[in-house]
């Protein structure tokens, strides 16, 4: 079965099979990246740009924009992994929960 | 690769939409395809019909846009009424009850909660009166903003109405121009105080002269590329034309030709004409609107008034916006109310339509501060009009904190949004209005306040910008704004410097009040807040926010986006009673 992913709405949101999955504005822990000085980024994604499949997985990933809550740092955020296709469903990662290094390391298209 | 969005429309777009919007209305919420529901949702917004957030799935915000904001008598009530019938949501708001209707900064009016079933039944209410909500959202030409007191006003020197209605009439349901890369937002201003915001649309006519042929004629100048949103705001830039009432529609109709065939259907964020005139600049822009849509010889640019523009200008001489009793050119007077973040309650609405319709014409105009204006009042009527008690709230005097507020929808129905907006906006003005003086001789103060960098509040237009963030405080993550300080219009526009990042929304009124405080300590004599601002560096400027906690009180903190609607008693995901039929029993998911 064929997966319908995209981005509306000015990149609100990502939509999975005409259905709203992940949105704008929640805050999410990447351990793996360097996205900014921190430890820990806690990134607020403000908007995303694209939305791809990854791998035998089928990890669902999106490229976004996002902000460190921490320091402020505002950059684009490449392949984050913000869930993957089980069985034809999509199962949303959540934001707070760090993300696998393995997956996260894997950036750049 | 085209866009999911440039296929759906490539499909169906424009009017053919109607039919299918009255076939789902018919047949119910439930006989949306899933497969098909982004594809329709994208093209209901050609007729005002915008999807609300996540966890308000079959709820619609809808958008009626009168040109220029002017409400024919009748036409006010006709819209309460539809409000009283079809927007109550399915719980209330702590500030605003529950039905309302959001006056917004484009001269529209935003109504929510509204289902897919109900909308032939307000199509037919709206038409009846000559209202429509076509191509208010979408990639089309939108609402056409302008002087909403034009005819009126005293500070006319062309007849922006006209221009405006020609427009609206040429260019809604008009096939070539219904389907274009990305929305087309245009403004028509005709008196010398700039209060049709020109520089902030993609397209503006602003008044000017200029000698043709030894006689002196009066008409437009044109403007191209101005727009707000996405950090990447711009000022409309002249374009080096002038153009006679006549030729208006005309030249109008070729660049709007030209934003269809040159503007970028690859990608969105690129789409709107800004970026056009950014990677063009405005000469080849002028050069190629001249040699592939325009038959006549283009003039150039004559003499505009934008000297005299005071509409939201800092300190300029003039009407920096509509409020107030103020007098028309036929000896009858107007009446400019202001309307707090632009809610204006139902029962309230009725109050006003009858006052209007009593001691008036009934017309009511809207205005792009979100507030309305009740034309042709004769002066032996101001004051029974204004002694309605409902005119305390909506006042023609308001204190500054309440007429300078502006607020977006934010995170009650927006899926953009970071932050809450119109509630927070309402509570901090009250505090403000009861714990800070202004300086001396400030009688304006203008406060933006917008849930993210879309800016549909306008905020880099304003003395205090607000824009939407999340910071860290005592260990959580809370809702914060940015701040940005010195923005506004006039002669020499000008964008507010964010000078302080991620304050956490608690302290923004001490950081307010504190910034006013060293304000008036440290300005010169008479100096205006812009001015002010515009003498300082922003490191400067920054050392004088000093963000606080005081006895203000932010309820919506948290993070309202993780709720299904900010203010309910259970305001989970899970708790939310949407998808919901069209009688509001929830529709139970299949899985
Ligand atoms: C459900 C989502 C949205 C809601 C509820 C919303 C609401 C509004 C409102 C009330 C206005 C003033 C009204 C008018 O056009 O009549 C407005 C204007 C505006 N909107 Fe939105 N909007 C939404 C999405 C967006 C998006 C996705 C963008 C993307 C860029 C955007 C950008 C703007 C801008 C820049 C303005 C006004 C400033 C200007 O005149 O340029 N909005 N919006
Ligand atoms: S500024 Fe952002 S949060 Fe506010 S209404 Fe516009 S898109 Fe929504
Ligand atoms: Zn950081």
């Amino acid at each position: 079965m064929t997966i319908a992913l995209r981005t509306l709405d000015d990149g609100a949101w990502i939509s999975v099979n005409d259905s709203r999955e992940v949105g704008v504005s929640d805050i999410w822990t990447l351990p793996a990246r360097e996205f900014c000085g921190c430890e820990t980024p806690h990134v607020m994604l403000e908007g995303f740009s694209g939305v791809d499949l990854r791998g035998v997985d089928t990890h669902v990933i999106a490229d976004a924009v996002g902000m460190c809550i921490d320091c402020g740092t505002r950059d684009g955020i490449e392949s984050l992994p913000v869930g993957r296709i089980v069985e034809g469903e999509f199962k949303r990662y959540e934001p707070e929960s760090v993300q696998s290094p393995s997956v996260a390391a894997v950036s750049g298209r | 690769m085209p866009t999911d969005v440039e296929e759906w429309k490539d499909e169906i777009y424009g009017t053919d939409i109607r039919d299918h919007i009255e076939r789902f209305a018919e047949d119910g919420w439930e006989s949306i395809p899933d497969d098909e529901k982004d594809a329709w949702f994208e093209r209901f917004k050609w007729y005002g019909l915008y999807h609300q957030r996540a966890g308000q799935e079959s709820y619609f915000m809808m958008r009626i846009g009168p040109p220029s904001g002017v409400l024919e008598p009748g036409q006010f009530r006709r819209i309460v009424e539809i409000a009283d019938e079809y927007a109550r949501g399915p719980v209330s708001n702590p500030e605003f009850g529950n039905g309302w209707l959001d006056v917004t900064t484009r001269q529209a009016i935003q109504l929510h909660w509204i289902r897919i079933e109900d909308v032939p039944d307000i199509f037919e209410a709206l038409e009846d009166v000559g209202l429509s909500t076509v191509q208010a959202c979408g990639d089309s030409w939108r609402n056409i903003v302008g002087c909403p007191v034009a005819g009126k006003d005293k500070h006319e020197h062309v007849d922006a109405q006209g221009l405006a209605d020609d427009l609206h009439d040429t260019f809604k349901k008009n096939e070539a121009h219904s389907n274009l890369p990305r929305k087309w937002k245009v403004s028509v201003t005709g008196c010398d105080e700039g209060c049709g915001q020109g520089d902030i649309n993609d397209l503006a006519f602003e008044p000017a002269e200029k000698e043709v042929d030894g006689e002196t004629v009066t008409g437009y100048n044109v403007r191209v590329g101005g727009g707000l949103a996405r950090n990447e705001p711009r000022f409309a830039k002249n374009i080096d034309v002038f153009v006679t009432p006549e030729q208006a529609v005309e030249v109008a109709g070729g660049i709007s030709a030209l934003f269809r065939d040159h503007g970028d259907r690859e990608n969105r964020y690129k789409a709107r004409i800004k970026f056009l005139v950014d990677e063009w600049g405005a000469e080849k822009l002028r050069n190629v609107l001249q040699e592939e849509y325009i038959d006549f010889e283009l003039e150039t640019a004559g003499e505009d008034l934008r000297h005299s523009y005071s509409y939201n200008a800092g300190d300029a001489d003039g009407k920096h916006d509509h409020v107030g009793v103020h007098e028309q050119t036929d000896g009858n007077n107007y009446i400019g109310l202001n309307v707090l973040v632009g809610r204006l309650g139902i029962d309230d609405g009725y109050e006003i339509a009858d006052a209007a319709e009593e001691h008036a014409s009934g017309e009511v105009r809207l205005t792009q501060r979100q507030n309305i204006i009740l034309t042709d009042v004769p002066d032996d009527e101001v004051d029974a009009l204004l002694d309605n008690p409902v005119f305390d709230e909506y006042s023609p005097d308001p204190h500054p904190f309440q007429r300078g507020s502006i607020a977006c929808t934010g995170s009650e129905f927006c899926s953009l949004s970071i932050v809450e907006t119109k509630n927070r906006q309402v509570r901090f003005s009250r505090w403000l209005v009861d714990n800070v003086s202004l300086p001396e001789g400030v009688e304006d103060f203008h406060i933006h306040l917008s849930g993210c960098t879309a800016s549909c509040a306008q905020p880099q237009i304003a003395d205090v910008s607000l824009r939407g963030m999340k910071t860290r405080k005592d260990g959580e993550p809370v809702e914060a704004l940015d701040i940005g300080l010195g923005g506004g219009l006039g002669e020499n526009p000008q964008f507010a410097s964010w000078v302080a990042d991620r304050v956490p929304a608690d302290e923004v009124p001490g950081a307010i009040e504190n910034l006013l405080g060293n304000f008036d300590d440290a300005r010169r004599d008479g100096e205006s807040f812009r001015e002010f601002v515009a003498a300082r560096d922003d490191e400067e400027l920054a050392d004088l926010v000093e963000p606080e906690e005081t006895s203000y009180e932010d309820p919506f903190l948290h993070n309202t986006k993780r709720t299904w609607y900010p203010y309910a008693e259970e305001d989970g995901f899970d708790d939310s009673p949407a998808p919901a039929r069209a009688d509001g029993t929830p529709i139970p998911s299949d899985d």
